[in-house]
């Protein structure tokens, strides 16, 4: 009989079972941060700080100690938590309407302040979690629940491009825009995330990976058709790239 | 203990917090207790400690949670408009069972109110004020050497129950200036073990999961039964109050923090003019020392509340009365603060 070897999870996850739809590229990026954790051998002294919005459960799939911080306010839970064990390894995982909206002035701060945390912003246009309601990220013409008509500039202002943004302040170590939709871009996604983690461990400064993401719930799309729609419109809005690398460049 | 020293009640609060082995401090500016925000600036530094000026309160308070979730002492302080913003981080503390110490100095209000002494806070501490119920323990110093008691005992009650518990003070009480005798700073080795919850990394160990959320109702009915049971157990064995020539008062005057001091005043100078008057203070505003006041009710003729509010804490003296006698208020509001005099006339008047 052939050797067949057991097909094995990262450690840094434990093994329960997603609760995102399916095609959600949730799942994708917790692995990718699990395998990232496994490699940097990192997680006896990663902490993950969880947000509000569908992956309000990740801390509960990871094998690490974790927390839930309210809506918008993880990049100033995990400040305090850095603060004061700067020997541990912290890191937010928000989605648009966590970091973009309600959580806007946190994560601004806290990257400018060269916070040594890792952010990983999952992106995916839409409030997953209440039911597909407009958020920042949400595209001009797209129809949501709160956006009937179709995200209109003059009414619901124009989409907001945080990596953009972040990009211009000057504590960030490390600021990388991805997608996870093809096995090229998880490839390039992982490595991002290391990195992030690595301007972390460098004392480099605050990290963050944008990941373009799909909510084919919410977007009323099948998966296949989610990864299609995403490369289409989302790309088009935010293009991807590194905006900014000085890992290895602090002292 | 060492000798008297002269302070500024802000400057105490913040030196008995790291007497009391706090080592980490996260708040924003807002008079009037801005002194004590610098304060900790200066001072943390000196003792390693970590301070951080937040971009607002509400980020203020979540790394005031950050911090807690790693079970070291954590602490802030702040001011009405700015504790209001607080709230919501205090409601995620007391859900996720983390201890943490809140100063809140009361300044006029409602809105953006003034910038002077007030007790309008009452509700919002003793109440709640965040969503869900959760209580903190809320005391209130009428002294700057009873602050810097309160302050330890602060820390020492967070960590003993895993609860937020605070100093309700006013501006009063964070400008004035008095001789304080400190106590040792407390030797950081000998503070609580939080190692079996806490979050330190899960190097061979099971993962520490600290969050207020529970998806499943009786999964939440659980914890809200645990907390319960905390306060329950708070309840029973952290009431504090002073009682102030009450032994034949027929007037119970009742106050708190410096209106309380005020009181005792005032009591002297009703009894100088033949009112057996004394004072109940009650020292934890939460829990609120209900038993302890109603065993007047047989002696007393008059129960006289007074606050610098419209009558916050009047609500409580009536429970504790429950209507065996009558209960009188009086108050100021706006931050301003009745004079001993005024307060006397009021109680000749009832009397
Ligand atoms: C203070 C507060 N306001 C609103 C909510 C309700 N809420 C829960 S999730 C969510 C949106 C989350 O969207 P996003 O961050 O994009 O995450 P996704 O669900 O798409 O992964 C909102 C508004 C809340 N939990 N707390
Ligand atoms: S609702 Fe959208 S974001 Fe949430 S799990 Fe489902 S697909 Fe993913």
């Amino acid at each position: 009989m052939p050797y067949v070897e057991k097909f094995k999870g990262p450690k840094a996850l434990n093994g329960k079972e997603f609760t995102y739809c399916p095609g959600c590229h949730h799942g994708i990026i917790h692995r990718l941060v699990a395998e990232v954790i496994d490699e940097l051998g990192i997680q006896g002294k990663t902490l993950m700080v969880s947000p509000v919005g569908c992956s309000v459960f990740g801390y509960e799939f990871f094998e690490l100690d974790g927390t839930v911080a309210a809506h918008g306010r993880a990049p100033a839970v995990a400040t305090g938590m850095k603060r004061a064990t700067p020997d541990k390894v912290v890191f937010t995982y928000q989605g648009d309407g966590d970091l973009a909206a309600i959580g806007t002035a946190e994560i601004i701060h806290a990257a400018n302040r060269g916070e040594k945390i890792t952010t990983i912003f999952v992106n995916n246009a839409i409030y997953g979690m209440t039911g597909g309601q407009m958020a920042p990220t949400t595209l001009l013409g797209m129809k949501t629940t709160t956006s009937p008509y179709g995200r209109r500039a003059e009414v619901e202002g124009h989409p907001i491009h945080m990596s953009e943004v972040i990009k211009e302040l000057d504590g960030v170590a490390y600021l990388a825009r991805t997608k996870v939709n093809t096995p090229m871009d998880v490839k390039k996604t992982k490595a991002a995330i290391k990195k992030a983690f690595e301007a972390q461990l460098n004392g480099d400064g605050f990290g963050m990976v944008e990941i373009l993401s799909t909510c084919p719930t919410n977007w009323g799309v099948s998966p296949v058709e989610a990864n299609k729609w995403l490369e289409e419109n989302l790309v088009k809005e935010y293009p991807l790239g590194t905006f900014i690398d000085k890992v290895g460049e602090a002292k | 203990m060492a000798e008297k020293v002269m302070v500024k009640g802000t400057e105490a609060i913040g030196e008995a917090a790291i007497r009391a082995g706090c080592r980490l401090y996260y708040g924003y500016p807002i008079t009037p207790q801005s002194e004590l925000t610098e304060y900790m600036a200066r001072r943390l530094p000196e003792v390693e400690g970590t301070f951080l000026q937040a971009e607002s309160e509400v980020a203020a308070v979540n790394m005031i949670y950050g911090a807690a979730c790693t079970g070291r002492r954590v602490f802030t302080s702040t001011s009405s408009p700015g504790f209001s913003l607080m709230q919501e981080g205090v409601s995620y503390i007391a859900g996720a069972e983390l201890p943490a110490v809140f100063v809140n100095v009361v300044r006029g209000g409602p809105g953006l109110g003034d910038i002077q002494p007030g007790q309008c806070d009452y509700f919002q501490a003793t109440k709640g004020g965040g969503h869900g119920d959760y209580r903190m323990v809320v005391y209130g110093p009428e002294s700057l050497q009873e602050a810097v008691e309160l302050t330890s005992k602060a820390f020492d009650v967070a960590d003993k129950y895993r609860v937020v518990s605070m100093l309700l003070a006013d501006g009063l009480l964070g400008q004035m200036m008095e001789p304080v005798e400190f106590p040792d700073f407390v030797d950081l080795n000998t503070l609580p073990d939080h190692s079996s919850w806490a979050m330190t990394g899960n190097e061979g160990r099971e993962a520490h999961k600290v969050t207020s959320f529970n998806i499943d109702p009786y999964g939440l009915e659980e914890m809200n039964e645990r907390y319960q049971a905390t306060y329950k157990k708070i309840i029973e064995n952290e009431q504090m109050h002073e009682e102030y020539m009450l032994e034949d008062a027929d007037v119970v005057i009742v106050a708190y923090g410096t209106i309380g001091r005020i009181a005792k005043s005032v009591a002297k100078m009703a009894r100088e003019q033949g009112i057996k008057a004394g004072v109940f203070r009650p020292i934890t505003l939460w829990p609120y020392p209900y038993e302890a006041l109603s065993k007047f009710t047989d002696q007393a003729k008059l129960f006289f509340t007074v606050e610098m509010s419209a009558g916050q804490m009047v609500e409580d003296v009536k429970l504790s009365v429950n209507g065996k006698k009558p209960v009188e208020f009086y108050g100021r509001m706006g931050g301003v603060v009745p004079t001993p005099t005024e307060i006397l006339n009021k109680l000749k008047e009832l009397v």
